[in-house]
């Protein structure tokens, strides 16, 4: 519900602003795969209808994008329809064993970094050894596509990576300007615990205390997105009082989903009017990383980073934070830096959360989209806010053989300030 | 019903000629197609069929014949007057899955088109090469080159560069028995009758269009906007009056009330005034011509009362003025859970006198009218807010509504400038023309479309059933809610 007691759903007047900006609706141009007839599905289901298979298939091929939110005019909360779309879904039971399973896996296993860090480990093992090698040529990932699709996603980590964790305080070098939280987030913390240290290195060269509050779980972004909302509130709520325990007032964020997750708490709660009072208190204080800082003056100096990088704009970052600018802006004050916008820039990349292992045709129809307006900026660089896009977009990359190297904005800037190359890997 | 096939089997044979992914047959496919951008009144098809070639349709169109189906075309499904929506009974042929860009011919002025082609991708594809396409609709963004064609739609440059049908210069239509013809062509005018102007606002009644040939315009040197507030629409209404009465064509003249600006406001973050009324004036040509109009225009608008008059002072601003016009009609959305889009014309030089009639029957009744519209031509848009949650404001809306259109041909206007005549205004078209009139377009287009397969109930007020109350939010006849008689 929004604010005016009144369900969402039924403030859209079918202008259909929406359609154009839409992934799935631009792909095949069908009615009941764009928000609009989202939204129309989700009405019959609020007025009483039991889900079917193929109200289920048109929810499930949403991406969460959030692209439509930003180009309503009416100003319909399409985000909060989508998730009560898919709770209602989550509850029917209507979804096949097969579906249901692989869902149940993958949330047993994405949400709980301690589980993805060993299954990192297990990875790891499985292409050391040879192994995958082998499961490779007995063609047992295309007998079980899901591994092939995971395999295939997963960035090449040393074990030192995997398994090395943050320092739970960060002083500030120079005089301290304030003391802040940073969010360490679930597939960032394991698959790119770089981003993490450059983000505590740049804060510090900028003059800000850095926090880790310890025993960080999932924000929950993740099972909230999907319809399952327990599971979120619990997860949230748990780490909401690890974070609030730190004492900060700004708690920074530098995965574009976990941060338009938290900034947006209030609805997830709002049967529950204390933890509603919490968790909106809580949400004020909730930054992405970039934003914070291009609202602060740069102490640290930057040295010249020389080369082109296309920015990457991620959908929770662009269409559901509304932050357009702050990345840019860090990254062009960098010297040498020439940024490059990526056509088409607005729509997503087909990462989307779990989207790229349960919607696997459309997320590639997207991903190889994306991968192709990248190359066609003809730049070596991308940089790239989410670690869902990043691991995207490099994916398809390294399928169509192209060598591009991807950065988190932060990457870059720490590498600036510390004047050394370009980060980050590629493919 | 009748011997029909039924449908499931005309659905298979649909699915393969389209694609089963493109056939909707199922209760929540179907529901997504239940209306276009009007919303109030739905019918749900009982297929939906989105074809990819002009050879699909054409197969598509004899399919549903010889089912004995009535067929609904639909674009984009922006139309607000319910010209999309279909009938009982009906196969929709969706054209959005055909949306090609298949030649461009810059020296010529000319580009061909796919009906599913979005109006702004056309500006968008030959933009770059200094070019444009002119009409622009407030939903340019989304509504489709098909739809255009359907409703010779307009938009706020019309004023200066006229409508769709100055634009079209030729068109493919799949014809009732899945016979394809040519209309029209590249060169400027092709002899024997203008079948195109018969075609251009024949709300889907002639045919199917499967391919478009526009004229392509170049970009003007020089784009000046303004922006102009005054205490209230009298004094606007008065400027608009004065401006084209001084020999000045302005590209475009639109004009808000206190209502619309709020609204607009709201959709953007644009900071404009909380004023009575306000004027987004565009002047295009070359850059003396328009910096000796804009000043002209400037003064007189002064003269005539403005409080405050304001230039963008980048591209971007530009964009943005015209962004909280153009989306105008959605964001009334945030002050009201729901609205009417009324459309109608009245002389230019009785705005302000009509608008404050509109207002006075919007008070009579209880109701509030946000007024934003093409000034220039006199072409009228009143939403007509409501909640409908609320008993009997629903149906009063309609009667303002409908009240409205009526007072509008009483001043020598017209029910509809160019949102097209639909299911919702075929009511009124008898308190347009006589029986002569109706019967001479209905001659019209059964020479196109004999056995009124194509978008029937549309347009033409049907006659009245024994004990069927007429009108938008009529009572439907029993006889025909229960099955027994089929009306199309």
């Amino acid at each position: 519900m929004t604010g005016s007691g009144r369900h969402p759903a039924l403030d859209c007047v079918h202008c259909g602003f929406c359609l154009p900006v839409c992934p799935t609706w631009t792909a095949w141009a069908r009615e009941p795969d764009s928000p609009r007839g989202r939204i129309e599905i989700a009405r019959a289901m609020l007025d009483g209808a039991a889900p079917t298979a193929e109200m289920v298939s048109h929810l499930d091929s949403c991406l969460g994008c959030m692209a439509c939110l930003a180009a309503c005019p009416s100003g319909v909360r399409y985000d909060v329809v989508i998730e009560e779309a898919r709770a209602r879904i989550e509850a029917s039971g209507v979804r096949t064993s097969a579906d249901a399973g692989l869902r149940s896996l993958l949330f047993s296993l994405f949400p709980h970094p301690g589980r993805l860090r060993v299954a990192a480990v297990f990875l790891w093992l499985w292409r050391i050894t040879g192994l995958r090698w082998l499961t490779r040529a007995l063609g047992l990932t295309r007998l079980v596509p899901f591994l092939g699709r995971l395999d295939a996603l997963a960035p090449d980590l040393g074990l030192a990576e995997i398994t090395s964790s943050l320092p739970a305080s960060t002083p500030a070098t120079g005089e301290r300007r304030g003391r802040v939280a940073l969010v360490g987030g679930c597939v960032q913390r394991v698959f790119f615990p770089g981003v993490n240290e450059a983000t505590l290195r740049v804060l510090s060269a900028e003059g800000y205390e850095v926090v880790v509050p310890e025993g960080q779980g999932c924000c929950g972004a993740l099972s909230v997105h999907a319809g399952r909302d327990e599971e979120a509130r619990a997860m949230t709520r748990a780490l909401v009082e690890r974070l609030e325990a730190s004492g900060a007032d700004t708690f920074l964020v530098n995965a574009a989903g976990c941060g338009s997750h938290l900034k947006d708490l209030g609805h997830l709660f709002h049967a529950d009017p204390a933890w509603h009072t919490r968790a909106t208190a809580f949400s004020r204080k909730v930054k992405d990383v970039t934003e914070f800082l291009a609202a602060v003056a740069p102490r640290a100096p930057r040295h010249p980073i020389a080369g082109k990088v296309a920015y990457h704009s991620p959908c929770h970052l662009g269409h559901a934070q509304g932050i357009q600018d702050p990345p840019r802006a860090l990254l062009r004050a960098i010297p040498g830096l020439d940024l490059v916008e990526v056509a088409e820039g607005d729509q997503c990349c087909g990462s989307a959360g779990i989207y790229n292992l349960v919607q696997v045709e459309a997320s590639d129809e997207l991903g190889a989209r994306k991968a192709g307006n990248v190359l066609a900026t003809g730049a070596p660089f991308l940089a790239s806010a989410n670690p869902g896009c990043t691991l995207q977009v490099l994916r398809v990359l390294r399928e169509k053989g192209a060598s591009v190297q991807a950065a988190h904005p932060i990457e870059i800037l720490d590498a600036s300030i510390r004047g050394k190359p370009f980060p980050g890997g590629g493919g | 019903m009748n011997g029909r096939a039924s449908v499931s089997e005309l659905a298979g044979r649909m699915a393969a000629v389209v694609g089963a992914r493109n056939c909707f047959s199922e209760g929540p496919d179907l529901l997504t197609y239940e209306c276009d951008g009007l919303t109030h009144g739905r019918t749900r098809p009982d297929l939906v069929v989105l074809p990819g070639s002009t050879e699909e349709v054409a197969e598509v169109v004899r399919l549903a014949r010889a089912a004995g189906r009535p067929i609904v075309p639909r674009g984009s499904g922006t139309g607000l007057s319910g010209g999309a929506r279909p009938v009982p009974g009906s196969v929709v042929v969706a054209l959005s899955r055909m949306r090609r860009i298949l030649e461009v011919n810059l020296e010529d002025g000319w580009v061909r088109v796919e009906p599913g082609v979005i109006n702004l991708d056309v500006t968008k594809h030959v933009s770059p090469a200094g070019y444009y396409y002119a009409p622009d609709p407030s939903s340019q963004s989304i509504c489709s080159i098909g739809g255009n064609v359907a409703f010779n739609s307009g938009g706020a440059h019309c004023l200066k560069y006229g409508f769709t049908v100055n634009h079209v210069l030729g068109a493919r239509v799949v014809l009732h028995d899945g016979k394809v013809v040519d209309i029209g062509g590249p060169a400027l005018d092709v002899p024997g009758h203008d079948l195109l102007a018969a075609l251009v606002g024949s709300e889907g009644m002639v045919g199917i269009v499967t391919e478009v040939t526009l004229r392509l315009l170049r970009k003007p040197e020089t784009t000046r906007t303004f922006f102009a507030t005054f205490p209230s629409t009298d004094e606007g209404g008065e400027a608009v009056s004065r401006i084209i009465a001084a020999g000045i064509l302005p590209a475009a003249i639109e004009m808000m009330d206190r209502l619309a600006i709020v609204a607009a406001k709201a959709a953007t973050g644009l900071d404009w005034p909380d004023v009575g009324a306000a004027l987004l004036m565009d002047a295009d040509g070359p850059t003396a011509e328009v910096e000796d109009l804009s000043e002209r225009a400037v003064k007189i608008a002064r003269e005539a009362g403005a409080l405050e008059l304001r230039l963008p002072r980048s591209e971007a601003e530009r964009q943005l003025m015209w962004k909280g016009r153009k989306s105008a009609f959605a964001a009334v959305g945030r002050i009201s859970p729901n609205y009417m889009v009324e459309d109608g014309v009245i002389p230019r030089s009785e705005i302000a006198s009509v608008l404050r009639e509109i207002e006075g029957m919007a008070k009579e009744r209880g109701l509030r009218v946000a007024n934003v519209f093409h000034a220039g031509d006199g072409n009228l848009h009143p939403l007509v807010l409501y909640d409908a949650r609320e008993t009997g404001q629903e149906e009063r809306a309609e009667h303002l509504g409908g009240e409205i259109l009526r007072m509008c041909v009483r001043r020598g206007g017209s029910i509809t400038g160019e949102h097209g005549v639909g299911s919702e205004k075929a009511a009124y078209m008898a308190d347009m023309f006589g029986d002569d009139d109706l019967d001479t377009m209905k001659r019209v287009r059964a020479a196109f479309d004999p056995d009124c397969c194509f978008n029937p109930g549309k347009v033409f007020p049907s006659s009245r059933l024994c004990g069927e109350k007429p009108g938008p939010g009529g009572v439907e006849h029993p006889a025909v809610k229960s099955g027994e008689v089929y009306r199309w």
